[in-house]
């Protein structure tokens, strides 16, 4: 399966994402949105929420898909490519369509974590046939970086600014994963950019399990995170060695680390680079900095106690 | 002989989706709708359809899912009601922006606050610019056969617009009405095969649904969905001729009673015509010059039609079981408008009935018919807009 | 491309020509280049594979250059290229014209 996925072979693939998209340069969003797509090689119906991704892959008149791609609303991206997969399933009952296909939604985290949260999880508790992809950037970036349940402790957004009262987002973001796996679905996990190949493993074994399956993949914003164009891959590798975002899956209920960092960087190596994180490194907020530190190391302990590594991953 | 069978309104539209067999339903259940998609799951457990019914975690995911498979490329319906379709709000205006030819019953039912759960209009009324299609059915065989008519009128290539089908909450939809049911090879010859365009699962032939369409175009978008709607007339009547041709029954834009010679008449939707209808015969017996309209046709608005039946009358009665607080109520607006190019305007007046669900006796009529032959003997100047039926307290 | 008209047959908000995006060119954007040396590339192809803008052009297997009409000069080839020998294959320069 995995030899499939060697950048060689996957370099004679079409991608299924055209360029001419309006993302922001170095967007992270559209490198991970290029992965997916290059690991599934059946045909692909997608579906947006509205958001960065979508107003910029589909301005009248112009697409950047080359495969299907709906977009209705906001919170509606899940339930509204299962009403697309159950007429597939109507129709392939009624002998009117015989092709294998796969269906994705490709999300941001205001239209997974909070907006859109009620037609996920009923779509995950029906058990839909489809993969719901997170792309997290950490906060509503298409209207200008509002804070979302996505939103790490003590960032700096529009709406969660770092003033003299009040240093950035008090609140802990929400563990969305574990929220998924909670409904007992097959297969949950988070990847990165950064480690395409466990990121396009992921994609391949969720697509090959029938049933409903989310992936949240961390997605660098620059603008949002003010950090430099070129850092998307950079940072979301700091983000894994520094176990800010720990690679993993839950496959029918079992947990699996699919990856362990070779040394345990601090958090602060990857909060410093971000500009939203800039005021954490003023000494009246260093509280915040060992807070943000102890939660890190305290989520990733209970991880590796839910499931070690396995001893064929390095 | 045709077989006749009693059954409710709820019943009536199950029974005409199990003879429809759609490709996919969604639904959530409300009071009243919901013994309509109960029953309807029935018949998909026990496999008299092979639909595959999606039972979602809200009416907003309702009309979601149904804009989904509705792309995807085959027939979708599902129903509703009250604050069920107040929820859908967003996505009615999705799915008649995206041309998707949906077919949703609703189950009329006022809105919250206060909570309560019978018949008014006011759900309805407040999709009424939503671009979607309206019928309003009068009875149990009304909601029937506009039901069936709907998926005609919405997947018809000229027009591929969603359709609400209009029938009162519990009044029609938990009363039991007489019905004269088509057969099942009658139904599925009438609506024939669905023709999907532009289907979103024809993986030969990708698109891209819901593009971004900013000032260069909205504009024309919506002029364009404004001119669709004004061919909806002419399908909607040829798709009642066929009807007529397959049912005996007979179906216009609007429905005229006992108003060729009236002088003054009541323009009132769904079933409280029926009450109407009764005490206009007997008025009539008293000499009394009065008759009825009733619209079936609510969007888009047959104005030309209205005007024609109405413009010989002195005096004119609205009648809303819906308000628009601090404005007159919505079918007296149409109404108003439908009268203004006249040269010789009947008085117009409107009062507003039966909301959440208060009784709408033969007495409450009687009061209407009585005012307005007032009016037209100069007795009384009448105030334009009016509450009726109100409770009188000691 | 010319906008489209909206007439009756075309009022349905869906876009039947897939990937037709690449009629916009989004290389305007840029105010820095990447700039391509052969002799350091190891052909990793990490930069054909994170490339946002689809932007890595590929002759026979082998990175031979990049396509300037979408590049949006973000710079990621250029940091994530491991190079040969301690020399990176893609360097970024300011855009003549920017």
């Amino acid at each position: 399966m995995t030899s499939t996925l060697k950048i060689k072979n996957l370099a004679s693939k079409e991608n299924r994402l055209a360029p001419g998209h309006r993302m922001c340069q170095g967007c992270g969003a559209a490198i991970v949105v290029k992965m997916v797509l290059l690991a599934i090689d059946k045909p692909v119906v997608a579906c947006s929420p509205t958001g960065c991704l979508e107003v910029t892959t589909c301005i009248s008149d112009y697409t950047a898909w080359k495969i299907p791609w709906i977009h209705s609303a906001f919170e509606n991206a899940a339930v509204t490519l299962a009403g697309v997969e159950t007429m597939y399933r109507a129709l392939k009952k009624r002998g009117k369509m015989s092709h294998d296909m796969a269906f994705v939604v490709f999300a941001g985290d205001g239209g997974t974590y909070d907006i859109g949260l009620q037609s996920l999880s009923g779509v995950m508790e029906r058990g839909h046939d489809l993969l719901y992809i997170c792309y997290d950037n950490g906060a509503y970036m298409n209207t200008g970086t509002q804070r979302s349940g996505a939103t790490p402790f003590g960032a700096s957004t529009t709406t969660s600014p770092a003033g003299s009262a009040v240093p950035g987002k008090l609140q802990v973001r929400k563990d969305i994963t574990k929220i998924m796996a909670a409904h007992n679905i097959p297969y949950a996990a988070q990847a990165s950019p950064s480690h395409h190949l466990d990121l396009m493993r992921k994609v391949q074994k969720a697509v090959s399990i029938p049933g409903p399956k989310f992936i949240n993949i961390l997605s660098p914003c620059h603008r949002g995170w003010r950090s430099k164009a070129d850092d998307a891959i950079s940072i979301s590798r700091l983000a894994v060695n520094t176990r800010f975002w720990p690679l993993y899956e839950i496959e029918n209920g079992k947990t699996r680390m699919t990856h362990i960092p070779k040394e345990k960087l601090p958090l602060e190596t990857f909060l410093r680079p971000q500009g939203r994180f800039a005021h954490l490194f003023r000494p009246e907020n260093a509280w915040m900095l060992e807070d943000s530190q102890r939660r890190v190391d305290t989520e990733w302990e209970a991880l590796i106690a839910s499931g070690p590594p396995h001893t064929s991953e390095r | 002989m045709k077989k006749m069978t009693a059954v409710t309104g709820n019943e009536a539209l199950a029974e005409a989706l199990r003879q429809i067999n759609p490709d996919v339903c969604a639904a959530y259940p409300i009071t009243p709708q919901t013994d309509m998609m109960q029953q309807f799951s029935d018949f998909v457990a026990d496999g008299l359809v092979d639909t595959e019914l999606m039972l979602v975690e809200s009416e907003h995911s309702a009309l979601s899912a149904c804009i989904g498979a509705s792309a995807g490329g085959g027939r979708v319906a599902t129903a509703t009601s009250g604050p069920g379709l107040a929820l859908m709000w967003e996505m009615l205006y999705v799915a008649s922006g995206m041309r998707c030819p949906i077919v949703m019953a609703v189950v009329n039912r006022a809105l919250s606050a206060p909570l309560n759960i019978h018949c008014d209009h006011s759900d309805a009324m407040g999709a009424r610019d939503s671009g979607w299609i309206q019928l309003w059915s009068e009875n149990q065989q009304e909601a029937y056969d506009n039901l069936i008519m709907a998926f005609r009128i919405a997947e018809h290539p000229d027009i591929q617009l969603p359709v609400m089908v209009c029938m009162d909450g519990f009044i029609i939809s938990h009363s039991v009405g007489v019905m004269d049911f088509l057969s099942d090879d009658a139904v599925q010859r009438f609506v024939g095969d669905f023709t999907a365009q532009d289907a979103l699962l024809d993986i030969e032939r990708p698109a891209s649904y819901g593009p971004l369409i900013l000032t260069d175009q909205y504009h024309e978008y919506k002029k364009e969905q404004n001119e669709i709607m004004d061919s909806v007339f002419a399908v909607t009547e040829a798709v009642a001729s066929e009807f007529e041709y397959l049912s005996g029954r007979r179906y216009g834009l609007l429905e005229s009673y006992r108003l060729e010679d009236a002088e003054i008449g009541i323009v009132v939707l769904n079933s409280a015509a029926g009450t109407c209808k009764d005490m206009i015969d007997e008025a009539r017996e008293n000499g009394v010059k009065v008759g009825l309209l009733k619209p079936r046709l609510f969007r888009p608005f047959p104005y030309a039609a209205v005007a024609s039946a109405l413009s010989h009358l002195k005096v004119v009665c609205v009648l809303d079981r819906s308000d628009s607080f601090g404005a007159f109520a919505p079918l007296y607006v149409e109404i108003a408008a439908s009268l203004y190019p006249l040269e010789n305007k009947p008085v117009l007046i409107n009062r507003i009935y039966g909301l959440g669900g208060r009784d709408f006796m033969p007495e409450h009529v009687e009061a209407v018919i009585n005012e307005m032959a007032d009016i037209l003997s100069r007795k009384a100047a009448a105030p334009p807009k009016k509450y009726i039926s109100l409770r009188q307290y000691v | 491309m010319k906008t489209r008209i909206i007439t009756r047959s075309t009022c349905k908000p869906v876009i039947c020509e897939p990937g037709n995006s690449a009629a916009f060119k989004t290389g305007t954007w840029r105010s820095l280049k990447p700039v391509f040396e052969p002799a350091h590339c190891s052909n990793c192809l990490l930069c054909w594979l994170y490339c946002p803008d689809m932007s890595v052009n590929l002759t026979d297997g082998r990175v031979s250059g990049f396509n300037f009409d979408y590049c949006k000069g973000c710079g990621i080839c250029a940091l994530e290229c491991p190079g040969k020998k301690g020399a990176k294959a893609i360097r970024m320069e300011k855009e003549e014209n920017a």
